[in-house]
């Protein structure tokens, strides 16, 4: 008998795909985006994004220690969190509001409800809808090339007319990292050659919002304003980084679908019948709540009892 | 066409190259053999031999208590030491009849058996019976049992599970390659019980070599038919293996023959074959003796009775440094041993030795709900939902998430990112309902 054996119960063999790996994979795939933002909006994004990131991590680090709980930064979701915030936030922030929804972030939305995994709303989303009801006028200023300008959904929601190929490539003002649909994409194939994310989140979501689009917006049948909806505001962005979001989307696969169709019709509520042009955010944040009654009625069939197919 | 498969399942690395081309050889048995009472599913067997007694090889030492049990037979020619608790694979003490070998290998007279079609079916299902056959994959099942369903006309599929999807065994292979004969003659004994039965022999598709060498010996036989089933982990579980060759599916509270399936092993279907054709009892198996621990990592045949520690000498011992796990069985769903003087039985399919023991590597974390373990369940469940009602005893709530239809494959255990322990909550539970089940009845 020897004592130095390890006995477990099976299996004895394990993925090497851990968490830590998965976030990084997310943060690799957000750098088209946030190098694009800090090239389109000058170093004050740089900034803006290295204030959240610490931001995050400094506050998820100081709530361990101070609540005497394993520190986990070393996963970091908390990373993923900050950047995630900070993609969502106008360059012209000033950076105490930028610092100030981190800690909201990771403090109230995440921690307090456990930490990683157990937060039943995307942290980086609720923190930019707090800000926004809080500092209204700042977290809608958006300056670009130094003079302040109405954002092209904005425009567009006024009767104005707006250059799609601008808002294709990205150079068109907005919050850092939402402008470039070509960077964002670039990022979610990068997810899905890794199997991070499906797509049945993000193409029920935007196929959903498209149908909504054309059936009750006045200009839903025009070409032109859909792709302008499509590549304007935070809809790239929030469908393939943001509802995709492990925590707060659903874990069944119709329950995946059902919920990329409810954000596709609440984007498109917010976006048509609303005063705001942008609705991205409060319809993932809305639809997170509705995660555990959407996986309650999609539950699936076993196999043996319908499930096999 | 698409590959025959089922939904979910992993890919693990299979480390068969390690043994998959050394020949099998015969492992010498130990001085001591050790032949637990309780080798099968079912009632335990009775001695009917007494402490002092000189016993033949091939010759019955207990017989089966009742229809769901099996007998045991001596491998080796000895004298019975002691009947008494014995250390097992489970790490618990079980009844054991132990002899101590005298390296004679006299053997006893083979049963009595007649040409194949001068018996009458419930002479051959008694043989196989008598013979102590029972499923050699693991699990244990007697299978004159299985052999005796309720409706024999109903049975449509013989199905010789051949796909030996746990990672790092061999042993089927190798069975495959060097005594296919033996196989399909077994399997075509299997199908003559049956009138209206076909006989599948299912091989993964990493093995073309297997699958090459079957066709070509059941080119002329009408009813039995090779096929290749895509590489993956549970290919070779029962219902998954159903599901594949046939496209029914089972669920808990179904045996394979209300789906007109009886599925056998590889091993238990030679064993068949050699009870019926040459009247010889189970006595030996195929055991693989791999892993990165192993210096020279081989096939043997090993006299059931043999203690572990012996085959680890054959195999040339430990390479480098003692390993941090040892496994018997594949490393999805075998045990690991604490104590290697315990008897391999007529279940024990590998001894696996790992240098690293991944498990104690990493860490168990929240779940981030990435959905993983949902992917790969070959029963379609929610694994890390039911972990958790397992972890909070929440038993109505676990049966009504289906915890009942997991068949402990154990692959959302090994996908899981968080790398938290979903089977083993699940496989402690579900046990536990099972038993509150038969405790009511």
């Amino acid at each position: 008998m020897n004592e130095n054996i390890n006995v477990s119960a099976s299996p004895h063999i394990r993925n090497k795909l851990n968490t830590s790996m998965i976030m990084f994979m997310v943060i690799i795939a957000l750098l088209p985006a946030t190098l694009f933002g800090i090239y389109n909006f000058g170093i004050r994004a740089a900034l803006i994004v290295f204030v959240c990131i610490v931001g995050a991590v400094a506050s998820e680090f100081i709530y361990e220690k101070l609540m005497k709980l394993p520190v986990t930064i070393g996963d970091l979701s908390a990373v993923v969190t900050g950047l995630l915030l900070a993609l969502n936030l106008p360059s012209s922030i000033p950076w105490w509001i930028a610092l100030l929804g981190s800690v909201f972030a990771i403090i109230i939305v995440k921690m307090l409800f456990g930490g990683i995994g157990q937060n039943f709303m995307n942290p980086a989303l609720g923190a930019r809808c707090f800000l926004l009801i809080c500092f209204t006028a700042r977290m809608t200023n958006f300056t670009y090339d130094g003079v302040s300008t109405a954002t092209p959904l904005a425009v567009l929601k006024s009767g104005g007319s707006v250059n799609a190929w601008d808002m294709l490539t990205g150079f068109i003002p907005g919050t850092i990292g939402e402008t470039s649909v070509i960077a964002i994409l670039i990022g979610a194939i990068i997810l899905f050659i890794f199997g991070i994310i499906d797509g049945k989140i993000p193409f029920a979501y935007i196929i959903t919002f498209v149908l909504f689009l054309i059936l009750f917006a006045d200009q839903g049948r025009d070409p032109y304003y859909l792709t302008c909806q499509l590549c304007g505001g935070g809809l790239m962005l929030g469908a393939f980084f943001m509802a995709t979001d492990y925590a707060t989307s659903p874990i069944t696969d119709s329950g995946k679908i059902l919920y990329g169709i409810c954000l596709g019709i609440m984007t498109g509520i917010f976006r048509v019948f609303s005063s705001s042009a942008e609705g991205v955010s409060y319809a993932i944040i809305f639809c997170n709540l509705l995660v555990p009654l959407i996986e309650n009625i999609t539950l699936p069939k076993c196999f043996g009892k319908g499930g096999e197919a | 066409m698409a590959k025959l498969t089922f939904k979910g399942g992993i890919h693990p690395y299979d480390g068969k190259d390690l043994s998959k081309n050394k020949p099998i050889v015969d492992a010498d048995a130990t001085d001591i053999m050790v032949y637990p009472l309780s080798q099968h599913i079912g009632a335990p067997a009775k001695p009917i031999v007494s402490v002092g007694e000189r016993v033949l090889g091939n010759q019955k030492i207990a017989e089966a208590d009742g229809f769901v049990s099996s007998p045991i037979y001596a491998s080796v020619s000895g004298t019975v030491k002691a009947i008494e608790p014995r250390r097992v694979v489970t790490g618990a003490k079980a009844m054991s009849i132990v002899i101590e070998n005298d390296h004679m290998y006299e053997i006893a007279p083979p049963i009595p058996v007649q040409p194949i079609a001068a018996m009458t079916q419930e002479e051959v299902i008694g043989l196989v019976k008598e013979a102590g056959i029972i499923g050699m994959g693991g699990a244990g099942f007697p299978t004159h049992v299985k052999l005796s369903p309720k409706n024999p006309d109903q049975i449509h599929y013989i199905i010789a599970n051949c796909a030996e999807c746990e990672p790092y065994l061999t042993s089927d292979y190798r069975r495959m390659i060097e005594e296919p004969e033996k196989l399909v003659s077994g399997l075509k004994i299997m199908i003559s019980l049956f009138k209206h039965a076909k006989g599948i022999l299912a091989v993964e598709d990493n093995k073309p070599d297997a699958i090459k060498l079957l066709k070509e010996l059941t080119i002329d036989e009408p009813r039995i038919e090779v096929k290749a089933l895509k590489t993956k982990y549970p290919q070779g579980s029962e219902r998954q293996l159903i599901y594949a060759t046939t496209g029914r599916a089972i669920n808990s509270t179904m045996l394979p023959a209300d789906a007109g399936c009886i599925v056998d092993n590889v091993d238990t279907i030679v064993a068949i074959y050699h009870a019926v054709i040459e009247g010889k009892p189970l006595t030996e198996r195929i055991v693989t003796v791999t892993g990165d621990a192993i210096r020279f990592p081989q096939n043997y045949r090993v006299k059931c009775g043999t203690l572990y520690s012996s085959l680890i000498e054959a195999a040339g011992g430990f390479k480098d440094a003692y390993p941090e796990k040892i496994i018997s069985g594949g490393p999805m769903m075998g045990r690991a041993l604490f104590d290697l003087d315990v008897p391999t039985t007529k279940a024990s399919s590998a001894l696996l030795c790992l240098k690293k023991d991944e498990v104690k590597a990493s860490k168990p974390s929240n779940c981030i709900n990435c959905g993983m373990c949902v992917q790969v369940c070959p029963s379609r469940l929610i694994p890390s939902r039911l972990a958790d009602f397992a972890e909070h005893l929440d038993k109505e709530k676990f049966e009504k998430y289906n915890g009942l239809e997991c068949v402990e494959c154990g692959s959302c255990s090994y996908i899981c990112p968080a790398k938290r322990q979903l089977v083993q909550s699940i496989g402690t539970v579900r046990k536990q309902v099972l038993a509150d089940k038969r405790n009511k009845k």
